[in-house]
This record gives structure tokens, sequence and C-alpha cells, in this order.
């Protein structure tokens, strides 16, 4: 029996862990699973209870990690439990990328598709699962099955957070690259009007886009941001004397195995913020980064989410539809006013989303921030925020959300109940659980 | 499911007409907590606003624990998983009539001690097969040191105390916990006509305190948090002043 937690370090609890390592092994897992049901767990980066399972049972797939790559057609076929750094790292020497790839690339294929992830490409590309051409779900009665986009069950799995099975493979388009290397422009912004401007007006320029906010500046800086803009950098662009396809992350600093509980405070992170939007050029164009900074800025820290302390935090990432940016703006504007010591707060422009009735993204804008979870007044602000997301059409990220109430969900995602009928019928005994399904009723 | 801030889905109330304790089933149903079950002998129940949560009613007997199970047995099934069990049954009664009366005052035992034994094994059971929850004790500064003005009272909270530090101490580890609350004198329906010892505090600040508690994982409550360092002292004080004390 293990205590686990999401990446958040909130609310943990008790399970026994599986670790199997073959689909033969997972079915046979499933074959005794326990009374208090089965929930799957890939790299453990959900922020929230997704990959927990109180008194129950927790498989954990990473070691399902086999793949392979067809060079003719750029299809890669790897089982659940391979990690997108497993990825990029066979894949980018070929001359290959991953469609999509989040803030982090510590993150399993399979969980990839179950919270249907997104990353800084969702206006050009969409997300994760529309890259998707089938994957092998393993049900609750043990039963390998195949899905494709045209399965009502693929897309129930699509953003179903690991309720519907155990994704075992996944075959999936990837994206051909002439170089490992980044093309990015940075500009900054003088307030949150400016960044949202700015990104709807040349967004469509880049394949790569994203908004760094300052939250702790407020009157007339309020939403002041950093816009990061890229694209794969082209052969000739890479400097010469560089390997054009490289990929090699530097060795990642430790965050401090303990950090005190109040490190990250309004102080601290205000002087972050101010060096951080300082540093950033009033515009530079063309500059070649790696992928790893360029995607993946916090996993050059290993273990950065310890530096909350020990009450852990919370990550709220919401998503207003176009023509919500009143609401935006006025979460923005509170957040800041109420001095919310968020370390990174990202903001994101969607294009279409997928047909999976529990998968987050939809056109619009996305904001994702980190709180610590000891923050007084905390609950009911975020309450608060629920309430304007809700009431502007637009909806919580599962993946991140640790704190939401039924209710609310059942608000966000009006096809909820479609959901639910899918998942029914793939495992009508409701053998796959987890703490995030008891929160939410789900 | 307790979340990430600290609220709670569901609360079984054990001794659904107790004030302090509506006041923390109150408290915790404005926090978020979507079912609260209200168990207690048949009878009028106060019908207190739990805002939007779903109330429920069950039969609870403190003194007849052989029908404790059944009662945790009906609240899953309303319920589902009990993420807070608060167990807040419990008589008062008066010392000088207990002297008159040793049944009576066997009686007040037997709900304010065994009857906790029995709910207290039964809800541990549960939880830690839910493999998450806290059980509320409802303990009391009479029981930290025993005092002659209400020694029959007192004795039963203290063993009662003792009782849940042990369960506690056997549960760590399981995921479930045991948070016990240790109030000084609280102003309510149990203590009218009495006069007010110092330190007294409300069923609302009681349940604020345990609120605050489960949001940080707390294994001990006092209210107010004052009373700990007094009682620190009053532990010490030597039995001759202890035995002089006024009530």
């Amino acid at each position: 029996m293990t205590f686990l937690t999401g990446w958040g370090r909130t609310a943990p609890t008790r399970a026994t862990v599986a670790r199997p390592r073959t689909v033969a092994d997972l079915a046979a897992v499933l074959a005794r699973a326990p009374g208090r049901g089965v929930a799957v767990r890939g790299l453990g980066r959900s922020y929230g209870d997704a990959a927990q399972n109180a008194g129950g049972l927790v498989l954990d797939c990473t070691h399902l990690r086999s793949w392979t790559l067809d060079e003719a057609t750029g299809l890669v076929t790897a089982a659940g439990g391979v990690s997108l750094h497993d990825l990029m790292t066979g894949l980018l020497p070929r001359g290959w990328f991953v469609p999509v790839s989040p803030g982090t690339r510590h993150v399993t294929v399979g969980g990839a598709i179950a919270a249907d992830v997104h990353g800084k490409n969702h206006h050009a590309d969409s997300s994760f699962a529309a890259h998707v051409r089938s994957l092998t779900l393993v049900t609750a009665d043990g039963r390998a099955v195949t899905l494709t986009p045209r399965d009502p069950l693929f897309w129930a799995t699509a953003g179903g957070m690991g309720l519907t099975g155990v994704i075992a493979e996944a075959t999936f388009a990837c994206v051909p690259v002439e170089s490992s290397w980044m093309r990015v422009d940075v500009e900054r912004t003088g307030d949150l009007d400016e960044t949202l401007a700015v990104m709807t007006a040349t967004d469509d320029r880049y394949r790569y886009t994203v908004a760094w906010i300052d939250l702790l500046a407020t009157g007339r800086h309020t939403g002041r941001s950093v816009l990061t803009r890229g694209d794969h950098a082209r052969r000739a662009d890479v400097p010469a004397g560089r390997d054009p396809l490289a990929f090699a992350p530097a060795a990642r600093l430790k965050a401090p195995p303990w950090a005190p509980g109040g490190l990250l405070n309004p102080v601290t992170v205000r002087a972050f913020n101010e060096a951080w939007y300082r540093r950033a050029p009033q515009a530079r164009r063309g500059l070649i980064q790696g992928v790893a900074p360029f995607f993946h800025p916090l996993d050059g820290v290993q273990g950065w989410n310890r530096m909350y302390g020990s009450r852990g935090f919370v990550q709220y990432q919401f998503v207003v539809p176009s023509g919500g940016e009143a609401t935006l703006r006025r979460i923005v504007a509170r957040l800041s006013s109420e001095g919310v010591v968020s370390f990174l707060t990202v903001l994101k422009r969607f294009g279409p989303g997928t047909p999976g009735p529990l998968s987050f993204p939809m056109p619009g804008w996305t904001l994702a921030l980190d709180i610590p979870a000891g923050r007084p007044g905390l609950a009911a602000l975020l309450r608060l925020c629920d309430r304007w997301v809700a009431d502007a059409g637009g909806r919580v990220y599962l993946a991140k959300d640790s704190r939401l109430s039924a209710a609310a969900l059942a608000e966000m995602y009006p096809r909820l109940d479609e959901w639910r009928a899918l998942r029914e019928q793939a495992d009508p005994t409701g053998v796959f659980r987890s703490d995030l399904a008891r929160r939410l009723d789900l | 499911m307790k979340n990430a801030l600290g609220s709670v889905d569901t609360v079984l109330l054990l001794g659904g007409r107790s004030e302090i304790g509506l006041a923390i089933a109150g408290r915790l149903a404005r926090e978020g907590a979507r079912k609260i079950i209200l168990a207690s002998r048949p009878g009028p129940s106060p019908a207190p606003a739990f805002g939007g949560a779903e109330v429920h009613h069950l039969d609870f007997d403190a003194a007849d624990p052989a029908g404790h199970g059944a009662v945790f047995d009906a609240a899953v099934k309303l319920a589902g998983d009990l993420d807070v069990v608060i167990a807040a049954f419990g008589v008062l009664g008066d010392q000088a009539a207990y002297e008159e009366d040793p049944q009576a005052a066997a009686e007040s035992v037997g709900v304010n001690l065994a009857g906790h034994v029995s709910a207290g094994l039964h809800a541990a059971r549960l939880l830690r097969e839910q493999g998450h929850g806290t059980l509320v004790v409802l303990s009391s500064v009479a029981g930290v040191r025993v005092r002659r003005a209400n020694f029959v009272y007192g004795a039963a909270k203290a063993g009662l105390d003792g009782f849940a530090q042990g369960l506690g101490d056997a549960l760590h580890g399981s995921g479930a916990r045991v948070m016990i609350v240790r109030p000084g004198f609280v102003r309510g329906r149990m203590t009218a006509g009495l006069p007010a010892a110092p330190m007294a505090t409300t069923p609302d600040a009681v349940a604020r305190a345990v609120a605050a508690g489960l949001r940080a994982d707390a294994g001990v409550v006092w209210v107010p948090s004052k009373l700990r360092p007094v009682f620190a002292v009053m532990r010490l004080l030597p039995r001759a002043i202890w035995r002089r004390l006024p009530r």
C-alpha cells in the first residue's frame, strides 16, 4: 500500500499499486479487481486526484513502454506507458516530432490521450487525440478492443481521464521537422488587452504560441505579458557547428527535497515576475532555441512542484469561449487585485476542440495558474471564478483540477450524461474508478 | 472525497441533534459538502439550513451498540464513501444527581464512552477500507484533567479522549484519520443555565476550528486554541489546589 498524490501534492490517499508489463498482465490484474476498483496512472503529472484510488488498486502503466515509428508515414505506434520524453529522444534525431506536447514532456501517451492534452500549437493543430488514428483499450472485462475516431468509445476515452479502460497502445501521426531547434520570436505587451489583440491578430503566423502573464502587475499594467511564439527551425536556421537534429536536454537541476511553505510568497514572486518581464526583450525575432527550453522550461528543474512546500499547490486552468474575453479580463483583474501568488501564469488561444464529451479545449482563451494550497480564502475565490467561467460557457481542465465541485462540473461539461452512458456501456460494474471520479461524481 | 483545499463531499453526524455537531455539519455544507446524514434517536429533528446539500436522517441510538453497524451500512448506501464522521453525541447531566443515582451515572457513561467506543470502531473499520476519511471525536477539556465538579462526565470524556488517541494511532498509515476536538465550556443548549467558565466558546467557533483542522489534517483541535497552553499548566497543578478549584 502506498500513498499517492498528483503533481500538486495535495490530498494524498492510500492504494495498492500494480505494475503490469504486458497487456496480458493488465487483463490478469483486472480479472481480480478489488471492490474499490482500479485507477490508471502514468507519470503522475495530473495535478489533482485523477490517478489516485483510495483503498483500491492503482495500475502504474509506465512499464508498458515499447514503440515503433513507420518512417514512410510518420505514424508512431506506442504502448500507453511510453513517455513523450522517450519519444522525443528517439524521434528528433530521425527528423520527427510529436504532434502535440504539453508543458512537460514527462507524460505518457496514455495520459496524453486520457486528458486529451494540448500544447502551444492548439490554435493550429488542436489537441493530442485529434492526431490519434487508433487505440487499443483494455476494458473492464479484460478484453483489448481497437478503437478508431469513428467509435463513440474512442471519444469517451479521449479526455475520459482513464475511466473507460486502460489505453494499452495508440497509433498517432507525427510531424516531420528539419531540425530539433525552434525559431522563436519574443515580445512584451503592456497590458491584457494588448496581449489579446496581438495574439488574435498574429497567432496564425506561428505554429506555437503562448503568453506568460505577470499576475502581480496591477492597475494599468494588469495582464502585462511576455509572448513567446515560434516554429520548428529550418535546417538553414541552425547555427553552424550545432547538430541540427540533436536532442539532449540539459542535465536537470534538482529542487531541494524540502522547501519552507512560504518560500513562494508575494515578495519573492513579485521579484521573479518583475525580473522575468524585464528580462524579455521589447521584441526579439529569430531567436534559436532548443526544444526543451521552448516547450518544457519547468522540466529543467526536477521536482519543481516541491517548491510550494508541504501543503502543495493547486493549478487552476479554465477556458472561456471566444467572445468571453470580458470574463477573462474580470478573472485576471480579480486574481491580480487579490495578490494571488502565481509563479507561472500562462495564457493560450485555443482553436477547434475534439469531439470528446469530456475533452477540455474549445475555441477561445485558456488561462492556467499555480497557487499555493494553503492560501487563506482560496476555496471561495476559485468557486467564484468557477461561477464566472460557467456563466461564460467555459470550463475547468480536469487534468489540472483538484477542487472543483460535482455541480460545477455538470454545468461546465453539458455532454456529461452522454459520456456517462458510453462509460456505463464500456464498464457496467464500475471497475475503473478514481478519487477524481468520486469527488466529481463521474 | 476531500479535495485539495480540504472541502469534503459527505458527512455523517452521529448525534444528529447535537448543537455543536449541527454547527460543524452546517459549516462543512457551506464549504461544499453535498450530502449530510443526521443520525439521532427518532423524534422531532431541527431543520437547520444546509445550503444546497442533500440531507438524510437515520435512526441512531448511542446507548444501543448492537444497532451501530446497521447505521453505518445505511449511511454508506445513502452517501457512498463517508469523508467525515462526526461523533458528537453525549449527555452532560448533573453531578450531584449522579451521586444520588449511580445507575443514571453509569448509563451516562454508557453513552459518553461505551457508545463512542462502539461507533468509533465501526467508523474506523469503514474508513480504513475506504483508505481515506476523518473521524471527528468530540472530546472535552473536562476529560483532560477530571474535576471534582463533574467527574462522572469528565471520567467518560477522559476515557473517550484516550480511546480516540489510541484509535488514531491504530489508523496511522491507513489513510483514515482521527481528529480529537477538545472544546472548553461551550455556550449552548447543553449548558443552558450553567454559569459560563472562563474562555467559554460557542458551537460556531467549534465548527470553524474543526473545518480548519480538517484542512490542515490536524490530530487535535482545542477550542479556543489558547486552552492548549492553559491545560498544559492545569495538568501540573498539585492535586490539593486542583481539588479546590471552583466548579
